[in-house]
């Protein structure tokens, strides 16, 4: 008798400790709204993952400070539960599950990374659990048919075609040789395939199409290839790693091409770390400061860039911009719900069209912003040796006329 | 599959010249494994990660203002300290064990190696510039970076020091004793244990002067050091412990493969290759050794 007075009081002393503590994290505790993320703070995209979650905690500041959410009458403050995915698509997976079911969150922010999107976004799904992302550009993201999944930024296949098509405009309209090399990662590949149907949609030939290894550290097998065959267009796409093996490699072996057309070369620094080897790279970017967006929080670019290099020491990557866009959307769904229903939020999300310092956003069924084009720079590098991103399209907000094509090693 | 390279005479050429040099970086790193294997019969998962670490050191070095090519006598000098450390720390636990507790045990120190790379110097995929320039062979239809020339030269120096080092040196001939019959050169008044100290050193340092050459002929990140460690495996298995001119040559042998797997198969293919490659000649050595064992029968 005694024995079981025991273990009732034990048992109930448990609940009473993991109902407090439950409560503790429910997704709106008094006058804060409690969002989950799990983010790369180790491993291979914790450089990433920093720009993220700097992003993201440069918004909920800014947002806090300037009033916060008003939902029914009460204003609300943003806060953020992060947990470190290790860069371990199963690890992030696992976090979501317990940020859902053991800290209560109801609403989540996106990882870093397509692939840890893709990890997580099954289990926000299965929980109902609206997710705004920031970093997860595969378009495999969005024909799945998340129902749960907003992301602010253009899908992959969106990255480089703009490209393909100004090659062949500068080419009179007649079709360009095209050669390509990717990472076989899920990222990468998307970008691919928007190359496959930029050179379908134009014609032209694809006469070189390699794959990348993600311990790449050299592909001077594929630049020997350029340099016989000698395409109009040069396409690489595999993360820092691969910008900086193809920039340095490029520059080595004075493999003169028309254009060269990248991803991440914000991210690998090019400009500023590699100067003139990386002059006339044409970069694909989801956001740069120079543009003209607005919004009440950050006012545009510029000043976004100014206020975020005060606080973290260093110019925002166009990762950190996206993070924090993703708390803007958050905040104006909420407000729009006029609720923290998760189906009325969802709703609302689905309905966003708005403008933010980032771009407008505006999403597909899919889940995917539709209504941000993606933008291209040049690195373009004057008389000293200094070098800087300047957009060469769309035309709207170029700063700068793309150079084309790309002056011979010889030349330069 | 592509057969652009048989098309060509030149990228032929380029094929071979780009594996050579690439082989000799190889087998500098190998060379450090057989000797640390045979001396002290230990597999060193961790030899990739001492190579990255090195790779750092010479990173920084650019960082700061000067030039990466010192990397190639400062990385040597830190990376002995750090050998030793290691050694002292854990290999000296394991030395006399099975080759399986040794394997696990420098696969931790693998594991423990690039967390603290990737939390010291974060995840960014890093390089040196060393500035060095491009030779242009047969009407420019050959492109050699300098780069790349360098690391072969210097490779091949580190390499012949140490084995004059090794024949002359007092040390040496401790090492090469002990690798011999460690027993033995007990018995004959050999401090084994100051010998198995400086013979990881030495690896380490060895390792130290392969990682400053890549991160100026190529790029370093906290997680490349495997396919290092797993080159040189493979290395040492084809060419035997002790016999340096067989690590050489399988050195650049597997270089001119890697190679012409990647322009047969495609990039993404080159790590693969080597593994599968691995794979064949522990299956053949198997066979080989079975049959030999008949024979005794």
């Amino acid at each position: 008798m005694k024995l079981n007075k025991i273990i009732l009081s034990f048992v109930s002393a448990l609940v009473i400790l993991f109902s407090t503590s439950v409560a503790s994290f429910a997704k709106v505790v008094g006058d804060k709204i409690i969002l989950g993320a799990a983010i790369s703070l180790t491993g291979k995209y914790s450089s990433n993952g920093v720009h993220t979650q700097n992003g993201y905690n440069m918004a909920v500041d800014r947002i806090n400070s300037m009033g916060g959410v008003k939902v029914g009458g009460k204003t609300y403050k943003f806060d953020i539960i992060y947990y470190d995915d290790e860069s371990n698509p199963k690890r992030a997976a696992q976090l979501a599950e317990r940020l859902i079911s053991q800290d209560g969150v109801e609403f989540m922010l996106g990882p870093y990374s397509s692939g840890l999107t893709k990890a997580i976004a099954p289990v926000t799904e299965k929980y109902g659990v609206p997710m705004v992302e920031a970093n997860g550009a595969s378009r495999s993201l969005f024909t799945k048919g998340y129902k749960y999944l907003f992301a602010v930024l253009a899908p992959a296949n969106l990255y480089l075609d703009v490209a393909i098509e100004t090659a062949v405009e500068l080419n009179g309209g007649k079709p360009v040789r095209i050669a390509q090399a990717f990472e076989q990662d899920a990222f990468s590949q998307d970008v691919r395939l928007g190359i496959l149907d930029a050179a379908e949609r134009t014609g032209s030939k694809i006469i070189i199409d390699d794959k990348l290894p993600k311990e790449l550290n050299d592909m001077a097998a594929t630049l020997v290839k350029v340099k016989q065959m000698k395409p109009d267009v040069l396409v690489v796409s595999g993360h820092t790693k691969g910008a900086l093996t193809a920039i340095r490699q490029i520059a080595e072996m004075k493999v003169d091409v028309p254009m060269l057309a990248m991803t991440h070369c914000d991210a690998a620094k090019l400009s500023k770390q590699h100067g003139k080897n990386s002059q006339y790279a044409l970069c694909a970017s989801q956001w740069h400061k120079s543009l003209t967006y607005k919004d009440d929080f950050f006012k545009d670019g510029m000043t976004y860039a100014a206020d975020f290099e005060k606080e973290f020491g260093y110019d925002p990557p166009y990762q950190s911009a996206e993070s924090s866009a993703a708390l803007l959307v958050f905040k104006d769904a909420f407000e729009r719900a006029n609720s923290f229903d998760q189906k009325k939020v969802r709703d609302a999300l689905a309905a966003t069209n708005m403008q933010t310092f980032y771009g407008n956003i505006k999403f597909a069924p899919g889940g995917q912003n539709v209504d941000k084009p993606m933008v291209l720079f040049q690195v373009m590098c004057d008389a000293s040796g200094s070098c800087e991103n300047k957009v060469v399209a769309p035309l709207k907000w170029a700063s700068a006329k793309l150079i084309h094509p790309i002056p011979k090693w010889s030349e330069r | 599959m592509d057969f652009l390279v048989f098309q060509y005479p030149m990228i032929t050429l380029q094929a071979c010249l780009d594996g050579i040099l690439l082989g000799v970086l190889f087998a500098l790193i190998a060379y450090g494994m057989a000797l640390q294997w045979g001396v002290m019969n230990i597999i060193n998962i961790a030899q990739g990660d001492l190579v990255i670490l090195g790779g750092y050191i010479a990173y920084f070095m650019y960082l700061y203002g000067i030039h990466p090519a010192w990397g190639v006598i400062v990385a040597p000098v830190i990376m002995y300290f750090v050998g030793i450390a290691i050694y002292k720390l854990v290999i000296n636990k394991v030395v006399d064990r099975d080759l399986f507790i040794s394997i696990l045990a420098t696969f931790g120190i693998s594991i423990l190696f690039m967390q603290l790379m990737n939390f010291a110097f974060g995840a960014d995929v890093v390089l040196a510039n060393s500035g060095y320039g491009t030779t242009m062979l047969f009407d420019n239809n050959v492109v050699l970076p300098n780069s790349k020339i360098f690391s072969a030269f210097i490779s091949i120096v580190f390499a012949v020091c140490l084995v004059i080092y090794m024949k002359k040196s007092k040390l040496g001939r401790a090492i090469r004793a002990t690798a011999q019959n460690a027993r033995a050169a007990k018995i004959l008044g050999v401090d084994t244990e100051k010998v198995y100290a400086a013979t990881f050193g030495i690896n380490a340092a060895l390792c130290g002067v392969a990682g400053a050459l890549i991160s100026i002929t190529f790029t370093i990140h906290p997680y490349m050091g495997l396919p290092y460690t797993i080159r040189s495996f493979m290395i040492v298995i084809v060419a035997g412990l002790g016999n340096l001119p067989g690590v050489a040559m399988s050195g650049m042998g597997l270089g001119v493969f890697e190679e012409f797997a990647d322009y047969i198969l495609g990039t993404e293919f080159r790590i693969g290759s080597v593994f599968l490659l691995l794979v064949l000649i522990l299956v053949y050595r198997r066979f080989k050794l079975s049959r030999k064992r008949e024979y005794l029968k």
